[in-house]
């Protein structure tokens, strides 16, 4: 069945084969984006939408820098500084001026557009080249790119599994976990969802940093739909640590399934678009894969107890009970 | 004696000036002695769970002063005053977080009041330390310390909840109708670990109950609420020979309402 379809659209294994490295390089990447996106969608219970623009910022920041001379590594810290400030500022909006969570995201997504821009000159896209710049990561060599990748998500993985281990983070997982009960404990929450959405726009930031060396250029748009991938990464890697690892995996251990889900999706991307999809449907497909992912354990749970199985159940004992 | 609260002319309406205007405290004083273990009953919408809101900040008052032993915490939110109170809350989800760990949840509230910094959330001491105050408790919790307090029991869960308020000793344990989400021998239970961690601690608390029998057996002290006032205050001998037929008619004499109507409100 397989082979009749690749024989039949006349395509290439062999291509396929080809474009799994630079897959799983962007993967990884994808990945670390995701880390992020956990702090706020799995710690804090907190869907945050300012990390569509927090990753263009990243790019942005870093290929400014990087053109001006700066040290890659240098480049990326300050990158890092200026999602820690998106995430705050989305924090403040909610916490201090009363706007409901989703909207203050997009407020900062939105106004991220316009300083995305003015950070490039007014450019929409902007390219570094690895001849000209030292660059800490790029598709011209992509072991290289996968061995960085995977140091950089090592180390942030032991970075947060350490910091949420620490009363402070622990306090952000409360806030997350109950914020009544955090308050009852003298946990002051609104401090926390602003730190917990800081950090987490810091490491999008520090991806979209990343990104931009990797493929070349900043783009105003490239972090569009990065909270759907990063969900999409979140997701994957949680059902697969589970239908793998079940309980034993510890909060270490699911980051890491977290990063893994950031490669799996980016292969599947990289299957689809060997297919011939037009790139164009990605973000369309995307959407699909993660919409499906949300929806499964809810509807596992509603098959085995719903209104509408109850109801038939009902219907049912009653046409027997009419038969006695 | 140092007085451990001191409510001075508490006023809180909700909602002042549309037509769901409420005024749920009024002129309301009240001032407990050190040790003092105070039980609270009152019909529906007396203004208890208001009291004690008001005691653990959860919104400012309208008027009137707050001061638990020593510091005025008038001007503080709830997560200011946490150093000083303990809370129990009615629904036994409210008290925990249901995703960390048993010894998580005990570990935050051992560090309640204090700095939160970037020491490890738990020492091997303190975890020690969880598994004896654990095991006190009879529940046979002192083996989970790392499951998710999520999987146990609305019993289990009030009993930790309890645990946690008095691991950082409280000026003031606050707890409102803590056991009515459980069933009547849980209940006991609950409250006997109540009264144990009480009077272990040397715990100066104020209990909300619709339970009058548990009103009169508990404690050193009670009050009857009504419309927002303090409408009865007894202590010592004068309580624990009290009835509750004595309770009712006492509430029908200040509150001049029927008795037939409210029995069912307050006896349960
Ligand atoms: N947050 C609030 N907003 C508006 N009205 C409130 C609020 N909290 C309490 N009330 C009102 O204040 C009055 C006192 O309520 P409270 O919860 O203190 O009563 P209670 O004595 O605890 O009663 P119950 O025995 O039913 O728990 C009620 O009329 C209630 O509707
Ligand atoms: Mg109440």
């Amino acid at each position: 069945m397989g082979t009749i379809i690749l024989q039949a659209s006349g395509l290439n294994i062999g291509n396929l084969f080809g474009s799994f490295p630079a897959g799983i390089a962007q993967g990884i990447i994808w990945g670390i984006m995701a880390l992020g996106l956990y702090i706020t969608f799995r710690l804090l219970d907190f869907a945050d939408l300012t990390v569509d623009g927090t990753f263009s910022t990243g790019g942005a920041v870093t290929v400014m820098l990087l053109l001006a001379g700066w040290n890659p590594w240098l480049a990326m810290l300050v990158a890092v500084g200026a999602g820690l400030i998106s995430g705050c500022i989305t924090g403040l909006l909610h916490t201090r001026l009363g706007i409901p969570a989703i909207l203050s995201g997009i407020l900062t997504q939105l106004s991220l557009y316009s300083i995305n821009l003015a950070i490039m000159d007014m450019k929409a896209n902007t390219a570094v080249s690895a001849s000209k710049t030292t660059l800490a990561i790029t598709s011209r060599s992509i072991p290289s790119a996968i061995l960085t990748g995977v140091i950089i998500a090592a180390v942030l993985i032991a970075a947060m599994y350490w910091y949420f281990g620490t009363e402070q983070g622990s306090a952000i997982r409360a806030t997350g976990s109950n914020p009544e009960m955090s308050k009852a404990q003298g946990i002051d929450i609104n401090r926390m969802k602003v730190l917990g959405l800081a950090l987490s726009n810091g490491l999008v930031a520090l991806s979209g940093g990343i990104m931009a060396q990797f493929q070349g250029f900043a783009d105003v748009g490239m972090g569009r739909g990065a909270i759907v991938i990063g969900l999409a990464a979140v997701i994957i890697g949680e059902v697969l640590g589970d239908a793998l690892l079940a309980k034993k995996l510890n909060f270490a251990g699911r980051l890491a399934f977290v990063v893994i889900g950031g490669i799996v999706y980016y292969l599947v991307i990289v299957i689809v678009l060997w297919m011939k999809l037009n790139p164009n449907l990605l973000k369309l497909f995307t959407s699909i894969i993660v919409a499906v992912f949300l929806a499964v354990p809810y509807l596992r749970a509603e098959s085995k107890a719903s209104f509408k199985k109850a109801g038939r159940n009902a219907v049912r004992r009653q046409k027997e009970a009419d038969h006695d | 004696m140092t007085d451990m609260l001191v409510l001075k002319n508490i006023h809180k309406t909700f909602n002042p000036g549309t037509i769901n205007e409420k005024k749920a405290l009024i002129n309301l004083n009240l001032v407990m002695e050190e040790g003092d273990f105070l039980t609270v009953i009152g019909g529906n919408g007396a203004g208890k769970s208001t009291m004690l809101n008001a005691v653990a900040g959860v919104w400012p008052v309208d008027e009137g002063s707050i001061t638990i032993a020593g510091t005025d915490v008038t001007g503080l939110p709830d997560y200011k005053r946490a150093s000083l109170i303990g809370r129990v809350f009615q629904d036994p989800m409210t008290g925990t977080a249901a995703s960390m760990q048993l010894e998580e949840n005990l570990a935050l509230a051992s560090r309640r009041g204090k700095k939160r910094g970037l020491a490890w959330q738990i020492s091997k001491e303190e975890r020690e330390h969880y598994r004896e105050e654990l095991k006190t408790l009879d529940l046979g919790l002192e083996d989970r310390l790392t499951a998710k307090v999520g999987l146990l029991s609305g019993g289990q869960r009030q009993a930790v909840t309890l645990l946690m308020a008095s691991l950082q000793k409280p000026k003031l344990l606050l707890l409102d109708e803590h056991t009515a989400a459980l069933d009547p021998k849980t209940a006991k239970k609950v409250l006997d670990l109540t009264e144990k961690i009480v009077s272990r601690n040397n715990l100066t608390a104020m209990m909300v109950t619709h339970n009058m029998r548990d009103a009169i057996a508990y404690g050193n002290r009670l009050i009857m609420m009504y419309e927002g006032q303090i409408i009865f205050d007894i202590r010592g001998e004068e309580k624990k020979n009290l009835t509750v037929e004595e309770l009712l008619r006492k509430f029908e004499d200040v509150s001049g309402e029927e008795f037939a109507d409210e029995k069912s409100l307050l006896s349960k």
